[in-house]
């Protein structure tokens, strides 16, 4: 197919329409016998006509997941250790470190130095758990958000914003990103002792062996700074997630 | 900013040929497929070598006591690094059907799997994530679905913002979403489209095509047009689909290709193709198909016509809409350029891709049909030869390009005197010995056409055997009215 070098010196140019030739139909056109008429035409998502383009389409797509498919090759780097304050992390591979940091640091409340996934859900974490101006409005109106992105919905209680993630948006009901916090008046003065902040929440839930957030380190290895620990704060970090183990451990994991 | 991914996964000692047979066997079964609607089915989406893993590693087939003994390692081994071997040694057995199935079928495994992923153990998690992944490959969908509970952890993590982990997340829920019906029944109240959506604004180009391809396989779902397209086209996807489609230096090609198709299942659904026009689409999308063109003339050979197909068909459909008629200069597609690229695009499938020549030929029905001023460009452009061109390829391509030029011709005298004299007129006479009756009898509308508004033409018809041509179909039931009709036109011109 010859291309005169018009077209790739129009394509070149600038934008501009062509000025239309006069139009004038005849009403003979596309009569009887004939039936011609100029329409633009439209094609429902099944039709065949689109069969050659989805079928290249999936032979494409079947080639890149399968390079997704596979472990990707980490080019490794020197060892080196984290530079966060606490934290001896070593690695050798920079995409490591990248989720190791962002896991662990990034979105890391100033109180209790729980880690959580995305800065929506640490800026929850903070508003319900160390704001007491949330726990005076809580009484008055619902200000429990649900943690759906783009669900507007506020609850009166904890539980409800659980009943409510479960009945509604199919959440599971252990789901690890919502342990309630134990309703202790902040006031009241406690020793430091061993406490399993979530394991009981509330509504008196059962400890669960794999919770998030239980805490299995005795307070003599508390990391206390100098500060005040409020008696409902227990410390994320060497927590064992997930499983029973009652490991200690010392540093930011 | 063309080039797209490099390489593919080839599986060892493969030579040239082996693969172009595999390539025609898959191609096969994906005709098969969209012709039984199937086409979504993730069966269909792996490649089909689960012995052949990468980098000389094989999957091997793990029994129970060997997955139980990896998951407590992983759980409560001792060292971090330790923990991690465990679960990439899991993974690789799970590349094995068999070792699927039996994983799934292991009271407490996916929990435990779940607790690895939600763990606070940077490196656990991702590698719980690759284990969680390769179920999601699964072609049974026992195994898909056995993920389920990890659903509501993926599309959190979205928010985060490591991007390889998120990248991997939402590979993992690409697969899962084109699994079963069910399966998105628990991911649309889940939250999947907002966390889609504020995923979209990720700086990284890989999460933005891994976010693509699990949107394109949301989008192509069937229920789609019912329950999915209106929740998409009421966030704010739509406009940051649209920007990321836009031309310029920051245009990823691999990006571009995810988020066109999306655009493509949304427009041919037709639930609100009046919004995106609002958005800028026919405009963003005429730019880009400027740039395709110009990338095919710097012969940039990097699998175009992957991205020209859906942009191609968005501009098909979306030329449709009423509301086209309505909105402001600047959103409608006036410019010649596209005509002039459209070309060039053509000229490109002819040669790489002839199947993708009726799309294209659609877009010019869709441009031309309803304006004189594209038709008067097919004109100044001097287009019509090369339209001729196209007529041998095949009677699909044949018919449209007839359409095409029925468009220009009924607009009367001014238009018909730039058809003739020139090649149509012979052109015609060849279309005119086509066996196919409905290349015939768009043949005989545009000779209608051409002879009402030209009628010299008529008399040269006649000079050049025409009414000979003519006989051919007298008996033809859907032509001889038509042919009868031209053949007293023509003797009485």
């Amino acid at each position: 197919m010859q291309l005169p070098p018009a077209v790739h010196a129009r394509l070149a140019g600038g934008p501009g329409a062509a000025e239309p030739l006069p139009v004038e139909r005849s009403p003979k056109a596309g009569a009887v016998p004939f039936r011609f008429t100029a329409r633009q035409v439209r094609f429902p998502r099944e039709h065949e006509f689109f069969e050659d383009g989805d079928v290249q389409r999936h032979l494409y797509l079947q080639d890149v997941l399968t390079q997704v498919a596979g472990a990707p090759e980490r080019p490794r780097v020197p060892e080196f250790t984290c530079q966060v304050a606490g934290c001896c992390q070593v690695f050798d591979a920079l995409e490591d470190y990248e989720h190791h940091y962002h896991t662990l640091h990034r979105n890391v409340c100033s109180f209790c130095k729980r880690a959580f996934p995305s800065g929506h859900l640490l800026d929850i974490h903070i508003l319900e758990w160390h704001d007491s101006l949330f726990q005076i409005l809580s009484e008055r109106q619902n200000m429990y958000q649900c943690l759906v992105e783009g669900c507007t919905e506020k609850f009166k209680t904890s539980k409800d914003r659980k009943d409510h993630l479960v009945r509604r948006h199919l959440y599971p009901a252990d789901f690890r990103f919502d342990k309630p916090k134990k309703n202790m008046s902040p006031a009241t003065p406690r020793a430091t002792v061993q406490v399993s902040a979530e394991a009981l929440g509330a509504e008196g839930e059962q400890v669960e062996g794999d919770a998030m957030e239980v805490c299995s380190e005795p307070a003599g290895e508390r990391h206390t700074a100098g500060r005040r620990i409020p008696p409902t704060i227990c410390f994320g970090q060497g927590a064992s997630r997930g499983f029973k183990s009652t490991k200690k451990r010392n540093k930011h994991q | 900013m063309w080039l797209r991914r490099q390489g593919c996964l080839r599986p060892a000692g493969c030579g040239v040929e082996e693969l172009r047979r595999r390539r025609r066997e898959r191609e096969a079964a994906l005709r098969k497929a969209r012709r039984e609607q199937q086409l979504i089915s993730k069966r269909l989406l792996r490649d089909d070598a689960p012995e052949e893993g990468e980098g000389g590693c094989v999957a091997v087939i793990l029994g129970q006591a060997e997955i139980q003994q990896f998951l407590q390692l992983a759980q409560r081994g001792t060292e971090e690094k330790e923990r991690g071997r465990a679960l990439v040694s899991l993974r690789r057995g799970l590349q094995h059907p068999e070792t699927q199935q039996t994983f799934i079928w292991l009271e407490g495994s996916m929990r435990t799997l779940v607790g690895l992923l939600t763990s606070n153990q940077a490196l656990l998690q991702l590698e719980a994530a690759r284990c969680l992944h390769e179920l999601s490959h699964s072609e049974q969908s026992a195994v898909a679905e056995a993920c389920l509970p990890a659903t509501s952890y993926l599309l959190t993590y979205l928010s985060g913002h490591s991007s390889d982990f998120i990248e991997l997340c939402l590979y993992t829920l690409g697969n899962l979403i084109v699994e079963s019906e069910a399966v998105r029944r628990q991911l649309l109240p889940q939250g999947i489209v907002p966390a889609l959506a504020a995923c979209v604004q990720s700086p990284h180009v890989t999460v933005l095509e891994a976010l693509g391809y699990a949107l394109s396989q949301l989008l192509q779902a069937k229920e789609a047009p019912e329950k999915i397209i209106p929740s998409v086209l009421g966030s704010t996807l739509p406009q940051h689909m649209l920007q990321l489609l836009q031309p310029g230096p920051k245009l990823n090609f691999g990006v571009a290709v995810e988020f066109a198709w999306c655009l493509h299942y949304i427009t041919c659904s037709q639930v609100n193709n009046a919004l995106l026009i609002t958005h800028g689409a026919l405009s963003t999308l005429g730019l880009l198909l400027l740039d395709l063109a110009g990338a095919v003339q710097r012969t940039e050979d990097a699998g175009l016509e992957l991205l020209a197909c859906p942009v191609l068909r968005c501009l098909s459909n979306l030329l449709t809409e009423a509301a086209v008629g309505a909105v402001g200069e600047q959103m409608q597609l006036r410019d010649e350029r596209v005509v002039a690229a459209l070309f060039i695009l053509l000229q490109f499938f002819l040669q790489k891709q002839p199947s993708l020549l009726p799309e294209g030929l659609w877009l010019l029905n869709n441009l031309t049909a309803n304006s004189p001023s594209f038709c008067t460009s097919l004109l100044s452009l001097d287009l019509i030869e090369p339209l001729l061109q196209l007529l041998p390829v095949s009677n699909v391509v044949s018919l449209l390009v007839l359409t095409v030029l029925c468009n220009v011709a009924e607009k009367g005298p001014a238009y018909c005197q730039h058809l003739w004299p020139g090649p149509l007129l012979c052109s015609l006479l060849g279309t005119l010995a086509f066996s196919d009756t409905e290349v015939v009898g768009q043949s005989l509308e545009l000779l209608q056409l051409l002879f009402l508004y030209r009628p010299e033409a008529a008399q040269a018809f006649l000079q050049q055997s025409g009414l000979q041509a003519l006989e051919r179909h007298e008996k033809e039931a859907q032509l001889q009215d038509r042919v009868h009709a031209l053949q007293q036109t023509a003797l009485h011109s």
